[in-house]
Order: C-alpha cells, then sequence, then structure tokens
C-alpha cells in the first residue's frame, strides 16, 4: 500500500504540493485528476525520485518503507514505477537492451538469478503480443521514431515485464486514439489483483472508462480537495473542476 | 642523452644532420633534396605554437622542450602482438617494417615497405604532403625511416589488411616518424584497419599520403591507442579522384596528446569522403580532431560526425573546415561534431568553418556540447538500472553512433571494442 500523509514539495523555491494525504490500499487502483499546474506530474516525480524537486515536509511509504530516502533505481527494486506522460527518447540504446538490463537488475535486487537473451526474447515476445506491439520495436533504438502510441505502449510494456506492485500512470491517455487508449487500459486492467495497485493520473474522464478506479481524488493548487467513487469523474467531467473549487 | 643537447625543433634538427647520410635513401638525390627542403622549412618554422591559427588550441610546448632521439637501431626478435582484427597484417615496430612479424601471404597485391622499395616509391613520395605548410609533415619529411607502401593496380579487390604499429619503450624519450603511401588504382578497393599501440615517452609523427584513383574505394580504419605517456601527431593527406570514395573512422583513445589531422581533396566529379570518428580523453589527456576538407570538383559529397567524450581534467579540441570551390556546384557537404563533458574540469574548443565560392551547394554542420542528458539518465534508474550502468549505457550509445555508419562488420567490431575498452578502463579507474 501507498501512503502519503502530508507531503509538500517545492521547485525553484515554489511550492506545488501544499500538503498531499493519500492511500492507495493494496490491489486497488486510485485516480488523480485535476486541472493543468494542479501538481499532477509533480506528485508523479516527487514518488518516483526526479531531480530538481525539494521535498521540504511529509511522507511517502510504499509497504511501510519510506520512499522519499531512496535512489530511483532503490524505489523501482521496492516495487514502484512510473509510467511517463513524456517518454524519454534514448538513440544509440536498443529498445531490447534497455529492457533485458532494467528487468535483469530488478532481478539481481530481488536476489534472482538474470534472464539470458533467449529467456528474455520468449517473454518479452509473449507481453508484446498481448500489448499488439511488432516485435521489431525490440530492435529499435528506446522510443526512437515511435508514435505517440507507440510510446505509451512501449511504457505499458515495460510495466507488464518488471511486474512493479505500485504502478504509478501519469496522464498515459494523452496523445492516445481510441484504439490505442484501449490497448494501454487493457495492459493495466491485466495487471490488476491483489498484489498491484495503480495510481493514475489524468486530466479526462475518457481513461476511466477503460481502467475503471476504485477511487477518484481531485487534485487542485496542491492539494486533495476532494475524494469520491468512480462516478466523481463523470461529474467532473460534467461540471468541470470549477463546481469544486467552489465547494471546496 | 647530454644534458645540453638541444631540445625540440633544434633537437630534431641537429638529428637530422647527424642522420642525413645514413637514413634510407641518403644515396637517392630527389630523396636528399626532399629532406633538405624539409629540414629547411621545419628549421623556419619549428614546431608550432598557439600563436598559428591551427594549432590555437593544442599546445605542443610539451614537444617542443623534449629531448627525443631516434631509435637507432632495429627492435630484434618477438613481440607481443595484439590480437589480429584481420587475416593479413603488416607490423611495424618504432615505425620500422617487420616481415618476420607480418602475415602476408596470399594478400592480392604487393605490400612494400618504403625503407625497401624506395626507387618505386619515387614518383608518389610527397607528391601529396606539404612540408612548406605543416610543420610535422617536415618533420616527417626530414627523418622518416620506413612506412607502408600499397600500390595497388586497378581493378583489384584488396579486402582487408591490417597496419600495425607498436612502439616499444628503450627506457629513454624516443620518436619516430613512418610515412605511409597508400594508392589504389581505378577501380580498386582495399579496406585497412590500423591500429597504433605504445609505450614510453614517444613522439609518434605518422604522415600518410593516400591516393584514390577513379572509381576506388579506400576505408581507413584507425584504432590510436596508445598510452597516457606517448604524444600522437597524425597527419593524413588524402585526394579522391572522380567516382572513388575515402572513408576514414578513428578512435583515438590513448596518449597523452593525441592530433588527428587530415587533409582531404575531392578532385574529381561524384567523389566522395566520409570523415568519422570517436576522441576520447581521460584526466590529464589532451586530444584533438582537425579536419579540413577541399570540394575541388562539383557534384562530390562528404561526411563528417565526430564525436568527443571527455572525463576529469582533459581538453579536447574538433576543428573542421570545408572549402568549397568555386567549380565545386551541388556540393553536398554535412558536419557534425558532438561532445559529451563528463567531468566539470573537461574542456571541449569545437570550430567548425565553412568557406563557400560556388553557389549551387548544400552544406551544413553543427555542434553540440553538454553533460549527460539528465531526463535520460533519470528515465533508465527510474527502471531500476543502478547510477553507474545507466551512465555507461549513454556514453556507450552515444560512442557508438560515430561508428554505426560503418558498413564492414570486420572493422565496425574492431572500433566499437576499442570505444568499449576505453569506457570500461574509465570506469576501473573511477
Amino acid at each position: 500500500m501507498l501512503r502519503i500523509e502530508g507531503l509538500t514539495a517545492e521547485i525553484d523555491g515554489k511550492e506545488i504540493l501544499k500538503g498531499i494525504d493519500l492511500e492507495v490500499p493494496t490491489g486497488e487502483v486510485h485516480a488523480i485528476m485535476g486541472p493543468n499546474g494542479s501538481g499532477k506530474s509533480t506528485l508523479s516525480y516527487v514518488l518516483s525520485g526526479r531531480e530538481g524537486y525539494e521535498v521540504t515536509g511529509g511522507s511517502a511509504t510504499l509497504n511501510g518503507v519510506d520512499v522519499l530516502a531512496m535512489e530511483p533505481e532503490e524505489r523501482a527494486a521496492a516495487g514502484l514505477f512510473l509510467a511517463f506522460q513524456y517518454p524519454v527518447e534514448l538513440p544509440g540504446v536498443g529498445n531490447a537492451t534497455f529492457l533485458r538490463t532494467a528487468l535483469n537488475a530488478l532481478r539481481r535486487a530481488k536476489g534472482e538469478s538474470e534472464l539470458d537473451a533467449m529467456q528474455f526474447l520468449k517473454l518479452a515476445r509473449e507481453r508484446m503480443k498481448a500489448l499488439s506491439m511488432p516485435e521489431d520495436m525490440l530492435k529499435r533504438g528506446v522510443n526512437v521514431g515511435f508514435s505517440g502510441g507507440e510510446k505509451k505502449r512501449n511504457e505499458i510494456l515495460q510495466m507488464a515485464l518488471l511486474q512493479p506492485s505500485m504502478a504509478i500512470l501519469d496522464e498515459t491517455d494523452s496523445g492516445l486514439d481510441i484504439d490505442a487508449l484501449k490497448i494501454v487500459a487493457d495492459g493495466v486492467n491485466a495487471m490488476r489483483g491483489p498484489g498491484f495497485s495503480a495510481l493514475v493520473i489524468t486530466h479526462y474522464q475518457r481513461l476511466l472508462d477503460y481502467i475503471v478506479p476504485d477511487r477518484v481524488h481531485v487534485l487542485m493548487q496542491g492539494r486533495i480537495v476532494k475524494s469520491g467513487g468512480p462516478e466523481l469523474a463523470k461529474e467532473l467531467e460534467a461540471q468541470g473542476y470549477a463546481s469544486v473549487q467552489a465547494a471546496a | 642523452m647530454t644534458a645540453n643537447a638541444p631540445a625540440g625543433a633544434a633537437g630534431f634538427l641537429a638529428r637530422y644532420e647527424g642522420l642525413k647520410d645514413h637514413l634510407p635513401g641518403a644515396r637517392k638525390p630527389w630523396l636528399n633534396t626532399l629532406r633538405a627542403d624539409a629540414a629547411a622549412h621545419f628549421a623556419a618554422r619549428g614546431f608550432p605554437t598557439r600563436r598559428v591559427e591551427q594549432w590555437k588550441y593544442t599546445d605542443l610546448g610539451p614537444i617542443a622542450q623534449a629531448h627525443f632521439a631516434e631509435p637507432l637501431t632495429m627492435v630484434e626478435g618477438a613481440i607481443a602482438l595484439p590480437v589480429p582484427n584481420a587475416p593479413h597484417r603488416a607490423v611495424f615496430v618504432d615505425g620500422r617494417f617487420r616481415g618476420d612479424l607480418s602475415t602476408l601471404d596470399g594478400v592480392p597485391y604487393r605490400v612494400l615497405s618504403l625503407a625497401r622499395d624506395l626507387a618505386e616509391a619515387e614518383p608518389h613520395l610527397g607528391a601529396l604532403a606539404r612540408p612548406e605548410s605543416e610543420p610535422l609533415a617536415a618533420l616527417n619529411t626530414m627523418l622518416f625511416e620506413d612506412g607502408l607502401f600499397l600500390d595497388i593496380p586497378e581493378g583489384v579487390e584488396g579486402g582487408l589488411l591490417e597496419l600495425v604499429s607498436i612502439a616499444v619503450d628503450p627506457g629513454r624519450p624516443f620518436a619516430f616518424h613512418p610515412r605511409h603511401l597508400i594508392r589504389l588504382g581505378a577501380g580498386a578497393s582495399l579496406t585497412l584497419i590500423e591500429t597504433a599501440t605504445g609505450r614510453g615517452q614517444c613522439l609518434h609523427n605518422p604522415v600518410f599520403e593516400i591516393a584514390v584513383a577513379e572509381g576506388a574505394t579506400l576505408t581507413h580504419g584507425r584504432m590510436l591507442q596508445e598510452e597516457a605517456t606517448v604524444f600522437h601527431l597524425s597527419t593524413i593527406y588524402a585526394t579522391i579522384a572522380a567516382g572513388g570514395s575515402y572513408d576514414n573512422f578513428t578512435v583515438a583513445a590513448g596518449a597523452r596528446l593525441t592530433r588527428n589531422e587530415i587533409h582531404a581533396a575531392l578532385t574529381g566529379p561524384k567523389a566522395a569522403c566520409h570523415m568519422n570518428g570517436a576522441q576520447m580523453a581521460a584526466d590529464g589527456q589532451h586530444v584533438d580532431t582537425t579536419t579540413a576538407l577541399d570540394h575541388a570538383a562539383p557534384d562530390c559529397a562528404s561526411r563528417q560526425t565526430y564525436k568527443t567524450v571527455l572525463t576529469g581534467r582533459s581538453r579536447g579540441v574538433f576543428q573542421g573546415k570545408i572549402h568549397v570551390h568555386q567549380i565545386a556546384q551541388r556540393t553536398d557537404g554535412y558536419q557534425m561534431n558532438q561532445a559529451l563533458l563528463l567531468s566539470d574540469e573537461a574542456e571541449i574548443d569545437s570550430k567548425p568553418q565553412l568557406e563557400i565560392y560556388a553557389d549551387d551547394v548544400k552544406c551544413s554542420h553543427g555542434a553540440t556540447v553538454g553533460a549527460l542528458d539528465a531526463d535520460s539518465l533519470f528515465y533508465l534508474r527510474s527502471r531500476g538500472i543502478p547510477e553507474a550502468e545507466a551512465k555507461a549505457m549513454l556514453v556507450e550509445a552515444f560512442l557508438h553512433e560515430a561508428v554505426e555508419t560503418v558498413t564492414d562488420e570486420t572493422l565496425r567490431g574492431a572500433l566499437t571494442r576499442a570505444l568499449d575498452n576505453w569506457w570500461s578502463r574509465q570506469g576501473a579507474a573511477a
């Protein structure tokens, strides 16, 4: 379970997160919605350990372990995964090499044996088939020349291979057409179960038609201002964030 | 070596005076004239100083002050040879050909030694080098003793040949100045893989004169891997005739100071020249790539991509000049140099230079300098890849791009190994 208490953070001296309280119990999928600039992406970066964000107060634990004190790679080893809003292109780094290196780094951290190239390829092909990804995406540079939809599918492929216990999906729906959105949603839904939680960050309700959340939280001006069931997302879609702000 | 023997240029000139009657070809008047003229040029200019524009960023002071001597005797006997990169190889020790260490059976053309076959070299030696404008070429002409001499006949497919240069430390500062002549007849082809290794206080000052005739193709891969006590100053002169191509790929991954200077001229229509390379330097090292490309005929294409990686207190230089002559219409020229600085104390100087006198020309250049991309590094680490491993992946990716255009798999493999060896040594040192 992910537990965030009173989390405050700033960038360049500007406070963005102003006291976040949030719990995502094991096995549940929660959504965070909010207007642009509310702090959604900042929350995902603070949790995954990107440089440039200073945590000024509060705590965040994953299964009781303080993640804020860890290096990004240690957070990954602890089971945290961030699907990037803008996946980075890495020219010259083959996608297969990248995926295998990541998978083996996590297996090493867990004390498991590493997969050789053949074992890895078998696993990767299996997972790619489920995501309708062409096999040549393994041979290309990481995200190099990928369409927006391919990049997001590549994020979900990484999640499917690395099997995190807690995934944060940062605007994974942005730039996706409806077919790609369904594929991505199927990928996330396939992971759902007692050992997997997710925090789905989105601007629009559309994604939540396909990944139906257990809870929806509204983030505005660095705070969770409202929480509710999946119906809250529909309410927001119909009435806009202004209604929540007025009520808050 | 006496304490009051002259250093630097004066020392070399004194060596020349003392040795000139014993150097190879000392009884050939044409060669004596060539050497004497070169000596006059070298005496007039000495080692270039940083006041000379082309040497603004590279200081030869340490060489100009050192007492180098040319080894007078041949190194005999067995030498530890590097792992071969090709089935055939010509081995030079301290700049002298060692037939007994070379493997040349079945090579489909003659492999000559300049010292042994000087008479045949007369029409070609000095045809391209410019001792009057490049003092290092003057020094080489004055004192060269040997070198690889290839004159591949028209239409011959030369396959792969390795040129191995080994410097053996005699325990005192020494210099050698090999002169290599590589000539390809019309339609001929060759892939030359060059490796330079060596140790000790040493100046390795090779000059290449390369002539690629009509429709011929020369691929020239270079792996400069001498130890960090060596000064490596190489100058390549190449001319490429109509429809011919010269591809140079250089990995400069050693030496205290490396200057990789290439002068290439496209002299006939539809000639092509590719110059690519990766140069790396660690603490205390200096590495310099300087290219000058003459587009002297229409419809020619040139491509240059150079990568620099610097760690510790090191310095890198890239200077690239493209001169498009008025006659060179429809020139297609491209030049890119990219530097990756892995330490705050590293410094790169980059100077692209285009001079265009034709009006129908496509010519572009670009330069980037930076540290490892923080977003890329975070992306890898967020997937569980430890920081050191993530950095290594990004540096390797950066370097491998420099050689990915190499089509010959043997050569690409050798160049990639040279890059990876350098990088793994940095990891071991860190």
